[in-house]
């Protein structure tokens, strides 16, 4: 026992012959990569000063001084793109699971429940964004309601939740219909009654496989929060704006891309990494 | 009077009419075997006395009282019968254990730690109590289709059906599967398998019924029934299986 864990530890390990072999191919391959990453970033940063407009370019976009100077105060913007987030999200998930439900019910007593979710998805996945926001924030605020209820918070984030609810519904939807129906009936004939058959046996597997998908939907949530400046909060896209018409100068949007793209690649990597495990899990 | 009672039970899909009158008879404590080529319909009966299909005509007794009635709340009598797949059915999300629970907590209202003992027991009886907190893609395809029935059996049947559980195990697992069967009917349980193995047919069976074409065309004894068959037809089935 402990020869074995000594010789299996201890001594470095020699390889076998496929392994050094891939170790060969896989050195050669990464060093490939590299020279030719090499090759066109060195190419873009000496060819792309050379054109003509680059320095008022790089005064009006890339300017550090302009950037230092805002982005602390994109970075307090980015906070309200965050508290909506967080509001939203929350109230989109159980919506979208309500609406889900409502589209599997078999009962003819809840048939308008079905026709309801049917309506409902297929109206507010065929919107663009933009133009429920601006019905639903400009639209509602105009039935002259008292404060706070003429907030464009309320109103854009509603619009937000519609549209959002409506795809989560559809994705929980292609989850329920994925899981087989072995299950149900293996369910069934245990004498579960047919809410428990979704809740304990359905819905958990269901859940689960749409994980991912439901993942990239709330990461294009956080990208939309945006389009609610249109109608008045004042996120980070509208404080870009507005230090982009004081210092008449576009680096600030630049720093707001910043901000999003530091939040959103991570969590697209992430998504696509349960995906991927998940892919490898089913086959 | 027996246990079970089916009358002139008639299942159509679309226009294929799998079940075409079929009569059948199970006492207390009786096993009893469904053979037949695939296709003949032994699924779709078994199917129908759990109540997952509903029946097109005829009857079903379950101690004289017709549970085929349509418009029956089915819950409750699917509760009493038991039923165990050929492809195991666990739900991959839940423990062997929490499988077993699952049914006799939502249906039954037992609570957890009421059931913690009486599942244990259970699990030890079918030679699994090391398996109790595996995930079923942690377990075997007998273990599997053990703690499949053990699944059904924590309700406390009073019947159990078994559709051809070991069609799907690699042949050296047929056999643990087998003995649980065989502890069952040394317990007494009433029983109705749809089986290929004819030699477990003929070891245990109170009584084999050859089904042809949504018909029993032949049933009796497996003795008289295997050696000594009526119908050209079951004579040609047996023929070709044994
Ligand atoms: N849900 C269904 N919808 C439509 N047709 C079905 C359904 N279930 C079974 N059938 C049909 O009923 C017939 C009998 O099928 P069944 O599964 O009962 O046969 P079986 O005797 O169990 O066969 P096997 O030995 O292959 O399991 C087949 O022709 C099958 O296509
Ligand atoms: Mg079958």
């Amino acid at each position: 026992m402990t020869d074995q864990t000594r010789s299996q530890s201890g001594s470095a390990p020699a390889l076998t012959r496929r392994q050094a072999y891939e170790q060969r191919l896989r050195r050669r391959s990464i060093t490939i990569a590299a020279g030719s990453t090499l090759a066109v970033v060195l190419a873009v940063v000496l060819l792309v000063p050379l054109s003509r407009g680059w320095d008022a370019v790089k005064r009006s976009f890339f300017n550090g001084e302009v950037f230092a100077k805002t982005f602390p105060g994109l970075l307090d913007a980015f906070l309200m793109n965050v508290a909506i987030f967080l509001w939203c999200a929350p109230i989109i998930a159980v919506l979208g699971l309500l609406i889900a439900l409502f589209r599997d019910v078999r009962s003819p007593a809840l048939y308008p429940l079905r026709l309801f979710g049917a309506i409902y998805t297929d109206v507010f996945r065929g919107l663009p964004v933009i133009l429920v926001i601006y019905l639903i924030g400009f639209g509602v605020p105009g039935l002259g309601l008292p404060r706070p209820w003429n907030s464009p918070y309320i109103w854009g984030s509603l619009a937000l939740i519609l549209v959002y609810a409506a795809y989560v519904a559809e994705v929980i939807r292609s989850g329920i219909d994925s899981i087989h129906h072995s299950q149900r009936a293996a369910a069934a004939s245990l004498g579960l009654s047919d809410g428990d058959t979704m809740r304990y046996v359905v819905l958990p597997q269901a859940i689960r496989n749409v994980a991912p998908a439901n993942m990239n939907l709330f990461i294009a949530l956080q990208k939309d929060v945006a389009l609610l400046s249109f109608i008045g909060p004042v996120e980070v896209f509208r404080q870009a704006g507005v230090y982009k018409s004081l210092l008449a100068n576009f680096t600030p949007y630049v720093g707001a891309a910043v901000i999003f793209l530091a939040l959103t690649i991570p969590a697209t990597r992430y998504a696509d990494y349960l995906m991927h495990k998940q892919r490898r899990r089913q086959s | 009077m027996a246990k079970l009672d089916l009358k002139g039970v008639t299942k159509s899909f679309g226009d294929n009419m799998v079940c075409r009158g079929i009569d059948l008879s199970v006492d207390e404590g009786e096993m009893v075997c469904l053979i037949g080529a695939s296709g003949s319909g032994k699924s779709t009966l078994l199917r129908c006395i759990n109540l997952l299909e509903p029946i097109d005509d005829g009857c079903i007794l379950l101690d004289g009282v017709d549970i085929s009635e349509p418009g029956l709340d089915p819950q409750p009598i699917r509760a009493r019968i038991g039923i165990v797949f050929q492809s195991f059915n666990l739900f991959p999300h839940m423990t062997a254990a929490e499988n077993v629970m699952l049914a006799p907590r939502r249906v039954l209202g037992k609570s957890r730690d009421a059931l913690e003992g009486p599942v244990k027991t259970l699990f030890e009886r079918f030679d699994l109590g090391q398996r109790m907190h595996h995930y079923p893609d942690q377990l075997s395809g007998g273990q599997q289709q053990r703690v499949a029935i053990i699944r059904a059996l924590a309700m406390a049947p009073e019947i159990m059906l078994f559709d051809e559980i070991t069609s799907a195990l690699d042949p050296e697992l047929v056999g643990e599967v087998l003995d649980v069967l065989r502890q069952l009917r040394s317990e007494g349980m009433t029983m109705i398998l749809a089986t290929h193995e004819m030699a477990f047919a003929r070891e245990l069976a109170d009584k084999v019924c050859f089904l042809d074409a949504g018909r029993i065309l032949e049933e009796g004894p497996p003795d008289t029934l295997f050696a000594d068959p009526k119908e050209p037809r079951t004579r040609a089935f047996l023929k070709r299986v044994l």
